[in-house]
């Protein structure tokens, strides 16, 4: 029995193509995975993200469980609101998933993870939340949306009473903060995962249908796990099951930049992760240019020369750039140059640094 | 959704379309339902003049944002052309399945082999009977 969003009815009456997504029926595209693209790139679109799993924690000693449980540091937050990007890792330094938590007080976070690993998240975190007389507060009764793109914010902050526009269009990045709105139980931050502005919109269930189709209404595009799965390539952004999972570490994931080590705590994975850096990590993970025609695809061999081979954990068309890009994980010494299989062929692909695109446009040297 | 089915073509199980040209050659392309379930499509790889297909031989790629296909050479014979403008419009498949899109055009090694592959009627209850 696949699980369905508040909004699959409204999914279905846009003729989505639905797909299965962690046990979701969830919409690939409504048509153009192309054109849904270009409308985050260029104006706004919105996605059904019910599927993500909001957990909010609370208790006089929540940020000190976080310190323990997450490799980045929520020490760091300090100002109600403010999120942070990390990964959960186990204590081989696996990566058991990646999150955004936001800081509401000193006793309450709020968690949002992938939909395909909430389950084992959540005995994860319960499991080491009780040490801690922390409350693990799974709220399936929230639904969420992300509007995404360069007029995002703008449309949908124009569907609020003007207090709560204001409030909203205040917001700094990677900043959340309740709205009076439905009693103050809806949550708007400056976050998302496409590279464009918007904002990620958690409110109760009953309330997700009528807020679409004002959405709607605005001129807001509905988009899908397609073109949210270009959107984030081009961004940079990993994808939990593609470009990482409990066998990789984040420091060949390319998430070095979310582990904090200073000022020491002791953090789930934190040995493991120090006995990495002195041994030396042997695999990173890149953007790989596709020279040649064709497209890359996820679990494609990459020959580096007499660095070694490697493989593409993601890959597609990108629809900015009108050519292929891909993540690949790659021996350490890997050269700019390397080859790709593609079907039997071996065809030229580039390294590049990452993202390959950033607020619309294109971030690769001509 | 429903999907085009001309009823002057031939179909093959895998989603080609044939169709007969006056000078015995005939011309080869995707149908909408495969485009359809390809979604937007990105790069097409044709075979090249002269080269000789066997019946069921794959002969050709497309690929959409989501996957790639492989598409079987409905007939034994020499392709005759490919459609070069896909390279640079490959979206053409997916606007124009049955005219524009066309893929390659080859000439059988057995003209009255066309009459074995499936027709209109036939194409469209096999769509109906997956559907299921």
């Amino acid at each position: 029995m696949a699980l369905h969003t508040p909004l699959y009815d409204r999914h279905r009456e846009l003729g989505a193509r639905l797909v299965d997504f962690g046990g979701w029926d969830m919409p690939l595209h409504y048509g153009s995975q192309i054109e849904e693209h270009h409308a985050v790139r260029r104006d706004a679109g919105m996605f059904d993200v019910s599927h993500m799993r909001v957990v909010d924690l609370e208790g006089p000693r929540a940020g000190e469980f976080l310190r323990r449980l997450l490799a980045n540091d929520v020490a760091r937050l300090t100002t109600p609101g403010k999120a942070l990007y990390s990964c959960m890792l186990n204590e081989t330094a696996g990566v058991i998933d990646d999150l955004i938590v936001y800081y509401r007080d000193r006793a309450r976070y709020r968690l949002v993870v992938n939909a395909g690993t909430a389950d084992k998240d959540l005995a994860w975190i319960g499991r080491h939340a009780a040490a801690f007389g922390v409350a693990v507060l799974p709220r399936r009764d929230l639904a969420m949306l992300a509007v995404q793109g360069p007029n995002a914010r703008a449309k949908a902050a124009g569907l609020l009473p003007p207090a709560d526009r204001a409030r909203a269009l205040g917001l700094g990045t990677f900043v959340g903060a309740p709205l009076e709105a439905l009693a103050g139980s809806v949550f708007v931050a400056r976050t998302g995962y496409t590279g464009e502005d918007g904002f990620e919109i958690m409110l109760p269930a009953e309330h997700v249908v009528s807020l679409w189709d004002q959405l709607l209404a605005a001129g807001v595009r509905p988009c899908g796990l397609g073109a949210r799965d270009t959107l984030r390539l081009e961004a940079g952004m990993n994808l939990y099951g593609n470009d990482m999972d409990e066998s990789t570490s984040p420091l060949e994931s390319g998430l070095g930049w979310t582990l904090v080590f200073e000022p020491p705590r002791e953090f789930i994975g934190r040995e493991a992760l120090l006995a990495q850096k002195a041994a030396g990590v042997p695999r990173k993970l890149v953007g790989l240019l596709l020279e040649d025609k064709g497209v890359l695809r996820a679990h494609q061999t990459v020959y580096a020369g007499s660095a070694g081979e490697g493989a593409t954990t993601s890959g597609s068309y990108s629809p900015t750039l009108e050519r292929s890009i891909a993540f690949a994980r790659v021996p350490a010494k890997t050269p700019e140059r390397v080859e790709v299989d593609i079907r039997g062929k071996r065809l030229k692909a580039r390294v590049v640094s990452l993202p390959f695109v950033r607020n619309g446009r294109s971030l690769i040297p001509q | 959704m429903t999907s085009t089915v001309p009823a002057e073509l031939r179909y093959t199980k895998s989603h080609e379309w044939i169709k007969r040209e006056r000078d015995g050659s005939v011309t080869v392309g995707i149908t909408d339902h495969a485009q359809h379930a390809l979604g937007d499509l990105v790069f097409v790889e044709t075979p090249d003049a002269g080269r000789t297909l066997a019946t069921g031989e794959a002969c050709a790629v497309v690929e959409s944002v989501k996957a790639a296909s492989d598409v079987y050479s409905p007939l034994a014979g020499l392709v005759a052309a490919a459609n070069a403008s896909l390279a640079e419009a490959p979206e053409k498949i997916n606007s124009d399945p049955y005219g524009e899109g066309w893929l390659f055009r080859l000439t059988p090694a057995d003209p009255g082999a066309v009459d074995g592959l499936l027709d209109a009627g036939a194409y469209a209850r096999l769509l109906e009977e997956t559907a299921e």
